[in-house]
């Protein structure tokens, strides 16, 4: 088996993750037109809880995604009514300088209570391997994990009452007002679904590196390429497009120096924002 | 009347006791941030030689005594901020003398500061050639330089298997590169394969696809790394990704005691060390190393590590040379550390003073250590090189 070949694999196993972290992020930017600065230490959250219950319980780290689901989306509603529901329909600076104050005050308690040294999560599946090349049961998993996750989202987004709603406000929220939904619960709910997303793909990216709060920042970012590849507010879009960008980390690696890999993903960001402003994947609605 | 009782009064203030005098000693620490690790255990080196000097009474400077205090910050292994505290420690809260942050990176920032101001730093977790190359009179260097430091690794692996195919995958930080680039001239002198070579982000956490290009390029042995938290990661993918490497050296990492966390992924990854408590140098001064380790666990709860050792000898070189020069006078105590050639628990301490190279380490050696197991399957850190000083053979090949 080639390098390149083994390398492919393991971007698209880590593109799977890339994406569902940044769902979470296109969600709420498509929903509220809000781009929530919380997005990296919110991952960084879910990666911490991650660590935090496997101490306490003796399950799967995959079967307590669950619960971080669950505190994800309790912590979004929270952070939604204290930093954005005042600001949401306001200059998209106010949601940015409010989000982002939120994210400060996260780092700033996560560094008082954990430090900065990295932690782990002692626990690995064992994997297969093809020829010279191993690939762990951890990154399958996460890769298995991030779709099923997105699929999940996508049952909630198209086959509930909720999630009918969700899509009403994110098209036309006055229009949807006047049809009786309750927008400011769905804006909530919305807001805590990204949340929770963001918790969920932190808690993935826990089983496969150590980390430390500021960690989520680079997952942050990737996100933010994501989102932009995939054309704003497209959730599924923003999966596919952190395959692609997992793919294209896997392809370039075997030939380029890896200090190169941010320059050509923000060199992408931009190329994709002067050429498809709409994103690759965009729907009917305008970025 | 009134001049008896002024006479009175100034046979009382000259027949009161002289206290010791006070000499601080200025410092910043990486509390967070990605030094955090290695710069802590550093500065435990300093607080626990500082607390044994004043509990003897301090340091005797002439016939006076000094109580040593400490004015330290947290520099969130930030340069700028290193740039303004050692500015501030030497405004504001008039430091004498300076001990280094950690790390290459922020010492070269800390010393331009200490040279402008004219101020004594002792560095060390700093060992990078360069910053001792630039003129500066003022500088004084503990670890042993950058350019020696893999010396004793690819020495080891020559001996065991002069065939080896050596992947060097490192952290591109100023230590780092300059220890991998002196490293790679080094491997190529001595002949030995060097078939990957590749620089990677300090910032770095995933590192499946550099695991992959060494796998590819059919390496048998590794080294290289950086600080604590990319090589312990490093270590895990390693052991993960089974790559099949027979020999693996990191920087500084495997050297710290929370690398024994990682279980069987530390198992056979070798580190170069600046000191291990094994070593059993004759001082000439202060304690021995298992009187200084004993200490050091009784206090931490943690056994030393190199940079805890090099934090605590950096204390022990300032308080020689403040003693030998019998004055808190910079010239006076830099010509002291300039004719400063003894021996510590931590090894032989003598500084270059050609004006090209003045503070640089010319005295002390550095060792290999090597994650092996004890009888009873616990991991343990044996000291593999130099054969003259070992604890244990080395592990070869690990896998």
């Amino acid at each position: 088996m080639s390098g390149v070949m083994a390398s492919l694999i393991d971007g698209l196993l880590l593109g799977a993750v890339y994406g569902l972290a940044a769902m979470g992020l296109s969600l709420i930017w498509g929903v509220m037109d809000v781009i929530n600065l919380t997005h990296g230490a919110t991952i960084a959250l879910g990666m911490f809880a991650l660590y935090l219950l496997c101490g306490s319980f003796t399950v799967s780290p995959y079967l307590l995604l669950l619960p971080i689901l669950a505190g994800g989306f309790l912590l979004g509603v929270i952070i939604y009514w204290i930093a954005v529901h005042r600001v949401v329909g306001q200059s998209q600076l106010m949601s940015l300088l409010s989000t982002f104050a939120v994210n400060m005050v996260i780092i700033g308690l996560g560094t008082t209570v954990w430090g900065t040294s990295p932690y782990n999560i002692n626990f690995s599946v064992p994997g297969f391997s093809l020829g010279r090349y191993t690939f762990t049961g951890n990154h399958l998993l996460a890769g298995l994990a991030a779709v099923l996750i997105a699929g999940a989202l996508h049952l909630v987004l198209y086959r509930t009452r909720m999630g009918k709603a969700i899509r009403a406000v994110a098209d036309n929220r006055d229009a949807a007002e006047l049809m009786g939904v309750p927008s400011a619960r769905i804006l909530m709910a919305a807001f805590g679904i990204g949340i929770a997303l963001a918790g969920a793909s932190g808690g993935l990216v826990a089983t496969l590196f150590p980390f430390t709060i500021l960690s989520g920042g680079a997952y942050e970012l990737k996100s933010f390429v994501v989102t932009v590849l995939a054309g704003l507010g497209n959730p599924f879009g923003a999966l596919l497009a952190g395959i692609l960008l997992g793919l294209l980390e896997g392809a370039v690696t075997p030939f380029i120096a890896v200090s190169w890999i941010p320059a050509i993903e923000f060199g992408l960001f931009v190329l994709a924002l002067v050429l498809f402003p709409r994103g690759l994947f965009s729907t009917t609605r305008s970025a | 009347m009134r001049r008896a009782i002024l006479a009175i009064a100034l046979v009382l203030f000259l027949s009161v006791p002289v206290f010791s005098q006070t000499v601080t000693i200025g410092f910043t620490i990486s509390q967070t941030g990605k030094l955090n690790v290695d710069s802590l255990e550093q500065f435990r080196g300093f607080e626990l030689w500082r607390d044994q000097v004043n509990a003897a009474g301090g340091i005797r400077v002439g016939d006076k005594s000094y109580k040593i205090e400490f004015k330290n910050y947290d520099d969130e292994s930030n340069g700028q901020h290193v740039q303004q505290l050692y500015t501030r420690m030497i405004l504001n809260d008039k430091a004498e003398f300076l001990l280094s942050p950690y790390s290459s990176g922020l010492t070269a920032t800390a010393a331009i500061v200490s040279e402008q101001y004219g101020k004594i730093m002792i560095t060390t977790g700093a060992a990078e050639d360069k910053t001792y190359k630039l003129g500066d009179r003022y500088l004084f260097q503990m670890f042993t330089p950058a350019s020696d430091y893999l010396t004793s690794a690819l020495d080891a692996l020559k001996a065991k298997d002069a065939k080896a195919r050596l992947a060097f995958v490192y952290s591109d930080d100023s230590f780092s590169n300059a220890v991998a680039t002196a490293g790679k001239a080094y491997a190529q002198k001595i002949g030995l394969n060097v078939v990957f070579d590749e620089a990677y982000s300090p910032e770095t956490m995933d590192f499946s696809p550099l695991i992959d290009k060494v796998i590819a390029a059919k390496a048998t042995a590794l080294v290289g790394g950086g600080h604590y938290a990319d090589g312990a990661t490093l270590a895990r993918q390693l052991y993960t990704q089974k790559a099949g490497l027979k020999f693996i050296a990191l920087l500084v990492a495997p050297d710290s005691p929370k690398f024994v966390e990682l279980g069987e992924a530390a198992y056979g990854v070798a580190v170069p060390s600046q000191w291990e408590p094994q070593t059993t140098f004759k001082p000439q001064l202060g304690p021995t190393g298992a009187e200084f380790a004993k200490a050091y666990e009784a206090k931490y709860k943690a056994p030393p590590s190199y940079e805890s050792a090099g934090g605590y000898a950096a204390g022990l070189v300032l308080q020689h040379a403040l003693e030998q020069a019998g004055s808190v006078d910079t010239a006076k105590v830099a010509a002291a550390l300039n004719a400063t050639d003894t021996v510590t628990f931590y090894g032989q301490v003598k500084f270059a003073t050609a004006p090209g190279e003045h503070g640089l380490q010319i005295g002390h050696t550095m060792m290999l250590a090597q994650w092996q197991k004890d009888k009873s399957g616990q991991l343990v850190k044996q000291v593999v090189w130099p054969i003259a000083g070992k604890t244990a053979n080395l592990i070869y090949p690990i896998h």
